[in-house]
């Protein structure tokens, strides 16, 4: 067994240089749209120290003495420059799941030199789209994390590409690897790790007793462990401990549908389910995508329309999300084609609460919270 | 002549098929004009598929015009294929995309070259490397006003 984890670096950065690449060798930061705080920073400007989530007016003086490019967010370009990425990776992978706007597993199973073939990959998407992307390879999911992990934290040395090919490799990796670092344990959970059980580095959680860590903990992090030591314990299709970064609600029609109104009728309810799990994992959206086509098996009058909306403010609110999917199917809508499918997806996720207001922004609607509480429970 | 990005294209998963209307004489009105042809998609025509690494960029400027790019012009940017010399390009220079035709100059050094007798070519330095972004596989020029 090899799976593979392929993400993009800093990429929305990444992709606002596509098309500045001249700001390559430069401090670069994209801001969120909506409260102006760092959503994605280039290496230069990691090296600076700007962090994660800081609010860009604290940064203003540093920005503007070390010439950082801010840019804020195009969730939409975004969005439709993954679909690419995935869409190249579905061809260069035997089997693929994506994870997230920017980052992908592979099952590599087949392939006789993964490392080759991670190599070949990273090429590929740069060559193709621009876009450097880090490889790593391992025998569980999570250990495919950790060598990712590791391809970017070795850059100049690895290439991107990381390849866990035996145990001594996987030992020496594990053993310098924080404990934070590894795939669904993050900051909390690191924490508790150390103070309860001692547990700072990746290779202490693999050899921790599985029973004490599933009483302390979860069977997840009990899982984890597993995964560490090479054992397989997230499947490869949607075995995903973590949050959900990207939701889906889509489905076939029974019958075949034809009208403008039997369309925004079923995009409204995807959009309504979908708000529902979005709140149901305290995440707000800010962007949406509504696609329509036709059915695979009948070529003579395929149709198939997408539509990328960035909303005006990251939302977990019904009645902005279907509002945005309701704009976008009309706008792709065609009379004519029989319609076999739709559907609405949801990503680029912040968490709920981490947001403050800004000033020239739309403002979300007021009452939403209380509103939406009370829809939990119809 | 510059080029600057229009749009992030959005390929569609299935491309639109448009009918192709037959060919359309320059000269005099071709006598095989009647023939059917199956429906084409532009998108297909030009390269464009969801995982394609082509993007559309707006040219400006009049330095391309003997090559029939002109001001406003749209252009059809493959960013995936290696350029060649004779090649129209995208390249960067300095803080911009400027579109110019590849060559190569005696030593066999990259030239790249305007196609409007008022223009020079650019050479570059030394130890400065040129930096092709894409290249230019169609230009699409408007005829009829807006």
């Amino acid at each position: 067994m090899a799976f593979a984890l392929i993400d993009a670096n800093s990429f929305y950065c990444s992709a606002e240089l596509l098309f500045q690449p001249w700001l390559r060798d430069k401090p670069v930061v994209v801001a969120s749209n909506n409260d102006g705080c760092v959503v994605s920073r280039n290496d230069l400007a990691k090296a600076l120290g700007i962090k994660m989530g800081q609010p860009v007016f604290e940064l203003r003086g540093l920005l503007a003495r070390n010439e950082v490019s801010v840019f804020s967010s195009n969730y939409e370009f975004y969005q439709s420059l993954s679909n690419r990425l995935m869409s190249i990776l579905e061809e260069l992978a035997p089997r693929l799941t994506i994870n997230s706007i920017d980052e992908a597993f592979a099952d590599v199973s087949g392939i006789a030199n993964p490392e080759v073939w991670g190599r070949y990959v990273r090429d590929e998407i740069q060559r193709r789209l621009g876009l450097p992307v880090g490889v790593g390879i391992g025998s569980t999911k999570t250990l495919a994390k950790l060598a990712n992990w590791a391809a970017k934290r070795w850059k100049a040395r690895t290439g991107c590409v990381a390849y866990l090919r035996d145990r001594t490799r996987q030992e020496k990796l594990l053993r310098y690897a924080p404990v934070g670092e590894v795939w669904g344990i993050g900051p909390r959970l690191s924490k508790r790790l150390a103070n309860e059980l001692g547990i700072t580095t990746a290779w202490q959680l693999a050899n921790a007793e599985p029973k004490l860590l599933r009483r302390h903990f979860s069977a997840t992090v009990e899982r984890t462990a597993r995964e560490l030591q090479g054992i397989q314990c997230f499947p490869f299709v949607d075995g995903s401990p973590e949050r959900k970064q990207m939701i889906v609600c889509s489905r076939s029609f029974g019958a075949k549908v034809f009208s403008l109104e039997q369309l925004e009728r079923a995009v409204v309810t995807f959009a309504a389910r979908a708000a529902v799990k979005l709140r149901q994992q305290a995440s707000l959206a800010n962007c949406l995508q509504v696609f329509a086509r036709t059915s695979l098996f009948s070529p003579g009058d395929s149709y198939s329309g997408s539509r990328i909306i960035a909303l005006p403010y990251p939302t977990d609110d019904t009645r902005d999300l279907a509002q945005a999917a309701i704009g976008g199917l009309r706008t792709l809508y065609r009379p004519g084609p029989t319609y076999a499918k739709a559907g609405v997806v949801l990503s680029q996720f912040v968490e709920h609460g981490t947001i403050t207001g800004d000033l020239f922004a739309p403002k979300p609607r007021s009452n939403s919270e209380q509103l939406m509480r009370v829809l939990g429970f119809v | 002549m510059n080029a600057s990005l229009i749009a992030s294209l959005s390929p569609s998963l299935q491309p639109q098929p448009l009918p192709l209307g037959g060919q359309a004489s320059c000269g005099f009105p071709s006598p095989a004009a009647d023939y059917q042809v199956p429906d084409l998609s532009l998108d297909t025509l030009v390269g464009i598929r969801p995982s394609s690494s082509i993007f559309l960029l707006r040219a400006w400027g009049e330095s391309m015009q003997d090559a029939g790019i002109h001001d406003g012009d749209l252009l059809v940017v493959d960013k995936g294929r290696r350029a060649q010399p004779g090649d129209v390009v995208v390249a960067v220079i300095g803080p911009e995309f400027v579109v110019k035709r590849l060559a190569l100059d005696e030593e066999g050094q990259p030239l790249l070259l305007a196609e409007n007798a008022g223009y020079d070519p650019i050479r570059l330095g030394e130890d400065e490397p040129l930096e092709i972004w894409g290249v230019c596989l169609w230009v699409l020029h408007r005829l009829a006003g807006r």
